[in-house]
């Protein structure tokens, strides 16, 4: 690796983003108009005793959810386009390491999903109260590590899309069996034995409970660090299987 | 000196077709050779084999004396694609700084290679909103970067206007002079008579490897493209089988390329 051409390659993604004038625009809306949406969906919900107002504690999730489901879906696309437009064979012709290319999309779009981390928290945090024991610092460090997984399982997942359409299907398979089990609709805790097992096996579960020690602790609890570091560690053995996904010689 | 490219017994498969059958030729160093064949005739998987990005069944590949793809030679080689290979969301410019950082080049080398290209007043331009020929002029502006000591060209100047063609073939000899190889592909026979040498392949198999002169001679004319036709007609007559019928008539539509 070379740090010359990991921050010349950080820098191009960066700069194909910023020609796109609409998918940041979408970026930046979309998480707020959907927790719009979610705070008049939950307004007359009345919160249980002793417990949080359910818009607190869904709002807290779905910051999480946001920068990882958005930053797989963009990160496939884009990793796609690099196949099949001959980019990629082209870019392993030359001194670039593949981790430089790797780290480069991990880096460029963590940088993206920080920005959209921030105004969406600004916007949970200050418009609509959101409420939260621990400090928003820690949600939008989690959020963005949440992001950076996304973009490693569609780097990796790009690998097995050879069309725009076959691309756009692995996101029901990655990520909607992990939001629907990370304990956001069912306690964890509440599920079947068998459930809560798969659970534990997909990474999602553990930045939701990380999320979860923040909203309910004033300072970073172990099992959040734990959990962050799961998290981590499951971004750097994505990376890694989608390093032996590029190969320099094909058929 | 070893020679730029030496390929030995190169065989390639895809699925059950052999694209390339047992392929043997040298390519010497500081010269403009030409790779003619009608498409499908496994000129770019030959270049793709000497790159160093094709799965290669057997046979070997050294390129300025190393085994094909060595790590040590992604600095030497530079490569063109036959299908333009730049971001389309990026400006030419900012295609061509890219690439030249890649090879630890900075913003004057990039914006050479777009002057060389002839893309100077196109340079802030997006890939995107460029016609055919000028997306193709970007992608070898990325490839002229760095001052590969190998140049793999597939089909440089196709779809380009003619004086532009010149100029290119201009700046290809001047490479040559400076010491760079060159190998370049085209299926238009008009180029074959600006190269050094040239070798024609056609159905996986080379039907000749020689100067443009001795091309002639040995076919006694002193057209390039009827001299191709009678050394694939020889060949034919020599080996005979009803199978390659079919292909002659495949070579003379393919002729009708401009």
């Amino acid at each position: 690796m070379s740090a010359r051409i990991l921050a010349a390659t950080t820098r191009r993604i960066l700069t194909q983003l910023r020609h796109d004038r609409r998918t940041i625009a979408l970026l930046v809306v979309m998480p707020t108009a959907l927790l719009t949406l979610i705070y008049y969906m939950y307004q007359n919900l009345p919160a249980p005793p002793g417990a949080p107002r359910p818009f607190d504690r869904i709002a807290l999730v779905v910051l999480g959810l946001f920068p990882f489901t958005i930053m797989f879906l963009v990160t496939s696309i884009a990793m796609l386009r690099e196949r099949t437009s001959g980019t990629l064979e082209r870019l392993l012709t030359t001194p670039l390491n593949k981790l430089d290319l790797l780290f480069g999309y991990g880096i460029a779009f963590g940088l993206a999903a920080a920005v959209q981390a921030a105004i969406a928290s600004a916007v949970a945090y200050w418009v609509f109260g959101l409420d939260t024991a621990g400090p928003l610092g820690l949600v939008i460090l989690i959020a963005v590590t949440n992001a950076v997984l996304g973009v490693a399982l569609g780097l990796f997942c790009s690998a097995f899309a050879r069309t725009e359409f076959q691309a756009v299907q692995f996101m029901p398979v990655v990520v909607i069996p992990q939001s629907l089990l990370c304990g956001l609709f069912v306690a964890r805790d509440q599920m079947a034995g068998w459930l809560q097992g798969l659970s534990r096996a997909l990474p999602l579960t553990y930045a939701v409970e990380a999320l979860q020690e923040v909203g309910a602790h004033t300072d970073a609890t172990g099992r959040m660090w734990r959990d962050l570091a799961i998290v981590a560690g499951a971004v750097i053995v994505t990376l890694v299987l989608a390093a032996a996904t590029l190969r320099r010689r094909s058929g | 000196m070893t020679a730029a490219i030496e390929v030995r017994d190169l065989v390639v498969e895809r699925g059950k077709r052999r694209v390339l059958n047992s392929i043997s030729t040298t390519v010497p160093r500081g010269s403009v050779t030409g790779l003619l064949g009608p498409s499908g005739s496994g000129k770019t998987t030959l270049m793709r084999a000497i790159v160093g990005v094709q799965i290669v069944r057997s046979g070997s590949v050294l390129v300025l004396g190393q085994p094909a793809g060595a790590a040590a030679l992604r600095r030497k080689v530079g490569y063109l694609t036959q299908a333009p290979s730049v971001y389309d969301d990026l400006t030419v410019r900012e295609n061509a700084r890219y690439f030249a950082a890649l090879y630890g080049y900075g913003a004057t080398a990039a914006d050479a290679a777009i002057r060389d290209v002839g893309l100077a007043d196109a340079a802030g331009q997006l890939v995107a909103s460029l016609s055919g020929g000028q997306r193709s002029r970007a992608s070898l502006a990325c490839a002229l970067l760095g001052e590969p000591e190998l140049l793999i060209l597939d089909e440089p100047t196709v779809g380009q206007d003619p004086v532009l063609r010149a100029e290119l073939w201009d700046r290809f000899h001047a490479l040559a002079a400076a010491g760079t190889t060159l190998l370049v592909s085209s299926h238009v026979m008009d180029e074959a008579g600006r190269c050094d040498r040239l070798i024609l392949i056609r159905e996986g198999a080379i039907i000749a490897d020689d100067s443009p002169a001795d091309v002639r001679a040995a076919a006694g004319t002193t057209d390039l493209e009827e001299a191709f036709l009678r050394l694939i007609q020889e060949r034919e007559e020599a080996v005979a089988t009803p199978g390659d019928r079919a292909g002659s008539t495949a070579v003379a539509n393919e002729r009708q390329t401009p």
